[in-house]
């Protein structure tokens, strides 16, 4: 079931687009930004909002990165691994990252307390290499600073 | 150096708001458009030059002229900012949308304007957070000035504005896969015809634009015509947000005239390589165009000038790549980067993509073989213009068909060495 207040916030959504349907996007990001992630449960809620089937809300779903249809961690980091990031050395910081964690792109920490994923060019790339947190953004990233990133993350 | 689109940007990095906006001369360009017709705010626009800063450079007074208009034009009729700025290697939008938001909005509302639009949304990407943040403040600035919403500045004209916040996907950046995002759907491209701007958003007729393309727009009325074609060292109009990144001494972003060279921009703005490191090549404007190498750098970085030399111009932000970066590394990079951004829509690139990558990484770790070269080359034609959907896969084929001109020599030495001499 979906909260009331997920659902104000939803109805807020449909009034920026001409029907309802427009707004499904939206609607996962209300849904997600209270729940973390979407279940299949959330998604046949929504899909009776939105008066769509269940199955089309997921094809929509599925193909967005920043979509989530697996739970994550309380903070999710998105590690660039585009060209930039690349040239100047992504590949330590993931590394380092990992090690710390003990957990690849694509999982989560046992504690579930983080999430790493992989996501394309972060638009910062005179800083690279780069990271998010969460909302936040990390640039010019050594190695030697992580541990203390992390740190502000419990 | 005039630099309209980045004067008077705070040098603490806040946000430039209404108050400080108005200060600087915000504004004044739409209250002088209000007072001219629609059709001579196009045909400024048009007179003017600009070009689409998006990456595909097509004059955007062109690209408004095939918007329906009169009173029996459908409605309502659409503005759209496209802020999905995923280029790898690009971070100029960034800038516009954080540090001078209402030089978008009132830039979106006089396009408006000249396409008598009734509602216009800025398309965000999803990882921009802040700047989302800050453009939906200054939306909510400039209804309460009177500059959005119903009859603006008490003339007939009206105009709705709302951010719509992504959810990942490079796909979104091309302006039909927008439109079925903003829609709610997959963001896979449209056929064209029809063009977006006679059945676009909602089958309405639409205008997407690129920010930095609607930021200059307020400076064209304000100044002229003349005056934007003027900024430009060789014609095509306007200054240009200019990037480089990779291992140069102080990468970053400049508001240059367009037409700058290529050696001014590196060489000056971002200090030459970093000590003990020569320039092997450069990507000009983002990952979906061919390397340009040494021999190029006295090419002025403009629409026509790059395209001579085999390139685009793109985004305008450079990549430059060092003797000690790999170029089979380095393009193996972009491709994991477009087969994973495929949408599938098509199968050349659907099916292709992933072919090349995976080709790619095997010469890259020792197992490629000479026949492989063969089978790179065949996709840089089959994925080429012409064959998909899109300009996803031509444009992925583009570094990938230059990196095979100027570094066959790296290529055939990872075979014959069964290894990487960078890793080794």
């Amino acid at each position: 079931m979906l909260s009331e207040e997920e659902r104000k916030e939803i109805e807020e959504e449909f009034k920026l687009y001409p029907h309802k349907q427009a707004a499904a996007i939206e609607a996962m990001k209300v849904v997600q930004k209270h729940r973390g992630w979407l279940s299949d449960e959330s998604l046949e809620d929504l899909a009776a909002l939105l008066e769509v089937s269940k199955d089309d809300l997921d094809g929509v779903a599925t193909f967005y990165n920043l979509l989530y249809r697996s739970p994550v961690g309380k903070h999710v980091i998105l590690v660039c691994n585009s060209i930039s990031c690349w040239v100047m050395g992504y590949e330590e910081i993931l590394h380092t990252l990992s090690e710390k964690l003990g957990i690849k792109y694509g999982e989560t920490t046992q504690d579930g307390r983080f999430t790493l994923l992989p996501v394309p060019c972060l638009g910062t790339c005179d800083h690279a290499p780069a990271m998010m947190i969460d909302r936040d953004l990390h640039r010019d990233l050594k190695s030697e600073d992580i541990e203390k990133i992390l740190e502000a993350y419990k | 150096m005039e630099k309209p689109l980045t004067q008077n940007i705070r040098t603490d990095g806040a946000p430039l708001y209404l108050k400080e906006y108005e200060q600087a001369g915000g504004y004044q360009a739409l209250r002088k458009t209000i007072t001219m017709t629609p059709k001579e705010v196009m045909d400024l626009v048009k007179d003017s030059g600009l070009r689409g800063r998006g990456g595909a450079g097509f004059p955007t007074g062109m690209k408004w002229s095939f918007v329906p208009m009169g009173d029996n034009a459908p409605r309502p009729k659409y503005l759209v900012a496209n802020g999905d700025e995923m280029e790898p290697g690009t971070f100029k939008d960034r800038l516009l949308i954080e540090a001078k938001p209402h030089q978008l909005i009132e830039g979106m509302i006089i396009s408006a304007y000249a396409i008598q639009a009734d509602i216009s949304y800025i398309f965000i990407r999803g990882e921009y957070t802040e700047g989302a943040e800050i453009i939906q403040k200054a939306i909510h600035e400039a209804y309460e000035a009177g500059y959005l919403g119903k009859n603006i500045l008490g003339s007939p004209f009206s105009l709705e504005m709302h951010v719509h916040t992504s959810v990942g996907r490079y796909m979104c950046g091309e302006e039909t896969a927008l439109l079925n995002a903003l829609e709610g759907k997959r963001a896979t491209p449209r056929s064209k015809p029809p063009f977006p701007q006679s059945s676009g958003l909602f089958g309405k007729p639409t205008i997407v634009n690129n920010i930095e393309t609607l930021s200059c727009i307020s400076h064209i009325i304000n100044n002229g015509a003349e005056w934007f074609k003027k900024l430009s060292l060789t014609g095509e109009g306007g200054t240009k947000l200019y990037g480089a990144s990779g291992k140069v001494k102080r990468p970053g972003l400049w508001e240059l005239p367009l037409g700058t060279t290529l050696r001014e921009i590196l060489e000056e703005y971002a200090g030459g390589m970093r000590d003990g490191l020569k320039l092997r090549g450069l990507l000009p404007g983002g990952a979906s165009t061919d390397f340009l190498t040494e021999e190029h750098l006295d090419v002025n970085m403009d629409f026509t000038s790059v395209g001579k030399v085999g390139s685009r111009m793109g985004t305008g932000t450079i990549i430059v790549m060092d003797d000690k970066t790999c170029p089979v590394g380095f393009v193996h990079n972009l491709q994991v980067f477009f087969a994973q951004e495929s949408c599938g829509w098509c199968t050349p690139c659907r099916e292709g993509l992933p072919w090349v990558e995976k080709t790619l990484y095997s010469i890259e770790h020792g197992t490629g073989q000479m026949e492989d070269l063969d089978i790179l080359s065949f996709h840089t034609k089959y994925l080429g213009p012409g064959n998909t959907f899109c300009p996803l896969a031509p444009g992925a084929m583009e570094p990938l068909q230059s990196a095979l001109k100027y570094y066959r020599e790296d290529f055939i030495k990872h075979i014959n060495e069964k290894s990487c001499p960078w890793r080794s």
